[in-house]
């Protein structure tokens, strides 16, 4: 069943200026429960604006957004229930902190929830746990936190609301690659657990192709492909017209292949190139 | 929402007016100030009601701008004409009480509208046509003489360089905080006025923080650069009196003159 559906969406920036500009043209796409969508495309190309409307930050100009089958946009005034299913973690989160402790800070959206006390004692420890920050440092100030450490605490305040959808722009940005993998693990393990379906935008390939059941491109406000990673990743040449890159591993794979070996499409790990290479080896019976 | 503001906002433009010397222009905009509030009589208002319609037709910015702008005064100039109207003196020609209106209220009423109406018209056409940088280029300059009273000009003028320079960034990150506390459920539309400040902390805050981060960072920066304030700094644009400045000068003295003579041999109405 879909989660979210979205038909013929459209946003245009500053309507009847001279500024005006198309930042989302004629979106459709549908969203299973429990997928993990990895959102790719060039600076600018509409992803922030197309996932701002999925839990109505921004009202599409036209077209509609449909979560559990129902339009969000029917009642205006209740919007805000939305955002408690469709958490959104923006970029750099880290930079949304307020309170005076990090246990505040990330009891925030439970509250606005309207929550117990005792339920929201539970689901921010829950969400600490799920982003690995241990219970003294939910004492601290989040201002005297380390980088990394302010960028989970922030993930933690959107997932204590327990979306139904949890959205991802770019979380892993700025981290260094130990804390990139650590938070991307943490991410998956919470969203195994929790079987919640998420979509995360990403400018690393190599993330996207490790963790995404689907890739969807976007390109110029436009959606260009919405397929399995491995689909998506053997159309380097296509992606690459776009401004985009295809992981390292998938590259190195191609080449050989354009150069006239057997080996398969859409390889996308260091693993799976691996295996490949040894069995074409085996079938040239060099090992 | 707090984009719309369009009171001091620059419009790039190729017009005379943003070709002349930005200290020319504040010059002529501080003498035009003067000059509203030395009109006494109805012809000296009209000449430089005329001159302030000149100058902004010859702006090269469209006349729906500055309309916005008077739109965000309309509210003052309603009071301050309709407390006038009732202020005057003579012989009332409408009496309710203590209330009256007389003739020379009316006239009062009309002067400080006008007045208000030229005062905005004129100084939005200075910020519309004048780029932020040039503007603060032209202040360091024409302070320079209050060096003399040791009066650090250069670095006021940085400063106010950079609190310019920081707005837009800063209204594009109160909108950023703001979507991100919307997206945990903050509720900032809904309730009375206390409620209301009460849900501006969340944005506050990280603004604030944000905004100390940047000048640190900012400060930072300078320092690589080996900034070191306006001791020996030379220009990258120096600004010149061209002909136009010339005649933008000269059109200004008219008008001023005008104004004068007719202040002197048109008898005083208010």
């Amino acid at each position: 069943m879909s989660v979210i559906e979205v038909k013929d969406l459209c946003y245009t920036y500053g309507i009847n200026t001279p500024f005006e500009k198309k930042a989302v043209i004629d979106l459709n796409l549908s969203v299973n429960e429990g997928e993990v969508i990895g959102l790719i495309g060039h600076t600018g190309s509409g992803k922030s604006t197309f996932v701002q409307m999925l839990n109505g930050l921004i009202k599409p100009t036209s077209g509609k957004v449909f979560l559990n089958g129902e339009d969000i946009w029917e009642k205006p005034k209740e919007i805000r229930k939305i955002r408690f299913k469709v958490g959104m973690v923006f970029q750099y989160p880290e930079y949304q902190l307020f309170d005076e402790t990090v246990y505040k800070d990330i009891s925030f959206g439970p509250m606005n929830k309207g929550l117990g006390e005792k339920e929201i004692d539970e689901t921010v420890r829950k969400a600490a746990k799920f982003v690995g920050l241990s219970d003294e440092l939910l004492n601290q100030s989040p201002f005297d936190l380390s980088g990394g450490e302010k960028r989970r605490a922030a993930i933690a305040g959107v997932i204590a609301m327990d979306p139904d959808v949890l959205v991802l722009d770019e979380p892993t940005a700025g981290l260094d690659p130990m804390g990139r993998n650590l938070l991307l693990s943490q991410i998956m393990q919470y969203h195994r657990e929790r079987k919640n379906t998420i979509i995360i935008v990403s400018h690393s390939m190599e993330d996207i192709a490790k963790i995404a059941d689907r890739v969807m491109v976007i390109n110029s406000g436009k959606l260009e492909m919405l397929d399995t990673p491995a689909k998506v990743f053997s159309e380097a040449e296509r992606l690459e017209k776009m401004g985009l890159e295809v992981p390292q591993i998938t590259k190195i794979m191609l080449a050989l292949k354009e150069k006239g070996y057997e080996v398969s499409d859409g390889i996308l790990t260091v693993e799976q190139a691996f295996l490949e290479v040894v069995n074409l080896l085996k079938k040239e019976g060099k090992i | 929402m707090i984009r719309d503001i369009t009171l001091g906002q620059y419009v790039p433009g190729n017009g005379i007016v943003h070709k002349a010397d930005p200290r020319v222009k504040i010059i002529l905009l501080i003498a035009f100030i003067t000059l509203i509030f030395c009109a006494f009589n109805f012809v000296s208002l009209a000449v430089i009601a005329a001159a302030v319609m000149i100058i902004i037709l010859l702006s090269d910015v469209s006349l729906k701008l500055y309309f916005k702008s008077l739109k965000v005064i309309i509210v003052i100039i309603l009071i301050t004409s309709i407390l006038n109207i009732f202020y005057g003196t003579g012989t009332p020609i409408w009496q309710f009480g203590i209330l009256k209106i007389t003739m020379s209220g009316i006239y009062r009423a009309v002067f400080v509208s006008v007045r208000i109406v030229l005062l905005i018209l004129i100084s939005s056409c200075l910020t519309f046509t004048t780029s932020p940088t040039d503007l603060t280029d032209a202040l360091e300059r024409l302070m320079k003489p209050l060096k003399v009273f040791h009066i650090k000009v250069h670095e006021i003028a940085m400063m106010m360089t950079i609190a310019l320079r920081f707005v837009p960034t800063l209204l594009e990150e109160t909108d950023k905080i703001m979507s991100a506390q919307k997206a945990r459920g903050a509720d900032m539309e809904s309730g009375g006025l206390i409620k209301k400040v009460k849900a501006m902390t969340p944005v506050l805050i990280p603004l604030f923080v944000s905004a100390f981060r940047r000048a640190y960072d900012l400060a930072m920066a300078m320092e690589c650069r080996c900034y070191q304030g306006g001791d020996g700094r030379t220009r990258m644009k120096s600004l010149h009196i061209k002909k136009s400045d010339v005649f933008c000068i000269i059109f200004a003295v008219v008008i001023l003159t005008g104004v004068v003579l007719c202040d002197i041999f048109i008898a005083p109405i208010i």
